[in-house]
């Protein structure tokens, strides 16, 4: 093991390694799904969407020997499943977080079904980019080689955060979501408008999904998601529907999830089941401590959760 | 036709029209995958329902699936939409072992050890729905989330507890609890390999629609779920109700648990995290959360669950062929819910909106 030649100088730095090479699929998904809930619709499937993507990128990658065209292929296979979900999720009287949980079945199910072939064969990865130029330690150069997909990610936060506050296109997003009634009187298509977001948002999630089955962990296999996508969801809540804090969330996500890796790698492993759930308690405690009965959260779209007409 | 009936077949046709609807797109996926459309449906259907010896594997399907769903069909009379089914399951399973070794060390006699276990179970699942009730009453966090993410933490305590504290030494490929002894385990029905987990869970489904339906307590959640802040207006305990009908709902799905441990697999291990959780959603939803129809609808989708195995060996079809059919039946159920009152030949005849009566304004 790596680790072992720091000794425990391994633990945080393999937790800083695990951080930048873990959050990409939070960080895509989160992004997404903030652009649905802007526009007023929840969509729980991203789950599914997530495990499709990296079926699909992976299986891509490995039948033309080109990543990017994995990439690419991924985010469409996501969109797909937003046009069902966007489509079912207005339908009246039906609930959008039933529609997920459906879409979570529905979404892995495919996946699984169709990446059954895949799942020993290697596929080409994505290229990294190396930040460790000035460095000779073998362990530091391995820690900060980046996914381009992370920095795809990172790119792509504050470009969404200018998008709502001053682009006509976000500003058409956020008055659906904060008021359908009000859009309506203006003449906006709010089926459009969701669809739109809805698809938009699943095409990044999809693209989290190549993340996970082209840069780390680099493989196809079904547990390879065990319920990322589904913390992303939660992570937009904490990060307040803003875009450049679902950034800093999916990096204290990304490094929860390497807690228990990293004290692996040191020997500490009696607890190596419990430390692997940190993300999911952490996630917890988070919602326990940012959410109350008492206010709404500031930032939330007004129609978030509410049924259509 | 009367109204009455009228709208008794709406609510029999539309789901059952729903599942047809699912069935033909399922042909189609199966027929872009290469299988043979009809000799698919043979094969479930002889699987599921072909012969006793076949129907005995989808009553023992079914059995947690009824128990399972409840877990999710109690609590969404209050409104609440919880998926935390597998983690109850799981971690009812996994009380039950520690109960019944427990127990059993003590040398209570076999009943004892029996209704121990099933209250252990029943006491762990209910809990751990009723802290998602708790904070979903106290703290607004949205439920359906966090029994989710619940049920990653259930299982990875099952690892837990199986890879450590409770590991029996001699399960090496497979890390297990120490096994209940045999005299302990719960028995089959006369005459049949079906055990009584069955009775179990159409027990648990009579009684829970006479709660909803028959008592005060059930109208007084019905009332909380239709609109919670008139709930309160009248002075009901919409939080005490939370937690009670969480507990409730998380117990069945304990009782799943103890059930699958003891009469199935005899030990915890990986095998309790057998997606019966998730089944037990599905199964909810397409009962439209009645209890009496869900025990139906367990049957059917233990039948399909039943035929799993054919689909792989007879028609070269992946294991996750079964998932995406429960996906499509879901999504196609989803669907239905939205035809109520849509569809010309259930609309009410004869009856004509009266125009609204002009009245002179006094002036």
């Amino acid at each position: 093991m790596a680790s072992e030649a720091l000794g425990w100088w391994g633990v945080p730095l393999a937790i800083i390694a695990g951080t930048l090479r873990g959050s990409a699929p939070f960080l895509l998904v989160s992004l997404g799904e903030c652009l649905t809930e802007k526009s007023g619709k929840i969509n729980l499937g991203l789950e599914g969407t997530l495990l499709m993507g990296a079926m699909s990128a992976y299986a891509v990658s490995y039948l033309t020997g080109s990543p990017w065209l994995g990439v690419i292929v991924a985010g469409v296979a996501g969109m797909f499943l937003g046009l069902i979900h966007g489509w079912l999720a207005q339908q009246p009287r039906v609930n959008d977080v039933a529609v997920g949980i459906a879409m979570i079945i529905f979404g892995s199910g495919l996946a699984f079904f169709l990446g059954k072939p895949f799942i020993q064969p290697s596929a080409p990865q994505l290229p990294t980019l190396s930040l460790a130029g000035w460095t000779q330690i073998p362990q530091l150069e391995s820690a900060l080689s980046i996914s381009p997909l992370f920095i795809l990610g990172v790119a792509i936060a504050p470009l969404m955060q200018w998008f709502f506050r001053s682009s006509r296109w976000g500003l058409l997003i956020r008055a659906v979501g904060d008021s359908p009634d009000a859009a309506k009187a203006m003449g906006i298509s709010i089926f459009k408008v969701r669809m739109a977001s809805i698809v938009a948002g699943s095409f990044l999630a999809g693209i989290g999904g190549a993340s996970l089955s082209l840069f780390y962990p680099g493989s196809w296999s079904e547990r390879i998601s065990s319920g990322q996508g589904l913390m992303a969801v939660a992570l937009v809540i904490f990060a307040r529907w803003n875009p450049v804090q679902c950034l800093y969330a999916s990096l204290l996500f990304g490094g929860a999830q390497a807690i228990g890796p990293a004290l692996q790698s040191v020997g500490i492993d009696a607890y190596y089941y419990l430390f692997n759930a940190s993300p999911y308690i952490l996630t917890l405690l988070i919602m326990v401590i940012t959410c109350s009965p008492k206010r709404t959260l500031t930032g939330a779209p007004g129609s978030l959760g509410q049924a259509q007409e | 036709m009367s109204d009455r009936w009228r709208s008794l077949l709406e609510k029999i046709c539309i789901p059952v029209g729903a599942l047809l609807a699912a069935l033909v797109i399922f042909g189609l996926f199966c027929g872009l995958a290469g299988a043979n459309p009809l000799g698919v449906y043979y094969s479930i259907s002889r699987a599921a329902f072909g012969s006793w010896s076949s129907f005995q594997n989808t009553l023992i399907q079914a059995s947690p699936l009824m128990l399972s769903a409840l877990c999710t069909a109690l609590p969404a009379r209050l409104g609440l939409v919880i998926i935390g089914n597998e983690g109850a399951l799981v971690l009812g399973g996994l009380a039950a072992v520690a109960g019944g070794l427990t127990l059993g060390g003590w040398g209570l006699p076999t009943p004892g050890v029996q209704l121990g276990m099933a209250f252990a179970g029943m006491a762990a699942g209910g809990i751990w729905i009723a802290i998602v009730g708790a904070l979903r009453h106290y703290r607004a966090v949205n439920e359906t989330i966090s029994s989710l993410l619940m049920n990653y933490i259930a299982i990875a305590l099952l690892n837990h507890m199986v890879n450590g504290p409770m590991k029996d030494p001699s399960s090496l490929n497979k890390p297990s609890s120490y096994p209940l002894p045999e005299m302990h385990m719960l028995g089959n029905l006369p005459g049949s390999r079906v055990h009584y987990g069955l009775v179990l869970g159409l027990v648990a489904c009579g009684l829970a629609y006479f709660l909803i339906q028959r008592t005060t307590f059930g109208f007084a959640a019905r009332t909380a779920g239709g609109n919670v802040r008139a709930a309160r207006v009248a002075g009901l305990p919409v939080g005490k109700l939370t937690l009670a009908i969480c507990f409730l709902g998380g117990a069945c799905a304990g009782l799943a648990g103890m059930v699958e441990v003891a009469a199935v697999h005899g030990r915890a291990n990986e095998s309790l995290n057998a997606n019966y959780g998730y089944g037990g959603v599905l199964v909810a939803f397409i009962a439209r959360h009645n209890p009496i129809a869900a025990s139906l609808v367990a049957l059917l989708l233990g039948g399909i669950l039943a035929s799993g195995g054919i689909l792989q060996r007879s028609h070269g079809l992946p294991d996750a062929t079964v998932m995406v059919f429960q996906g499509i039946v879901f999504l196609s159920v989803l669907y239905s819910d939205s035809l109520y009152g849509r569809l010309p030949i259930f609309k009410e005849r004869g009856v004509q909106p009266s125009p609204p009566v002009a009245v002179a304004t006094p002036v």
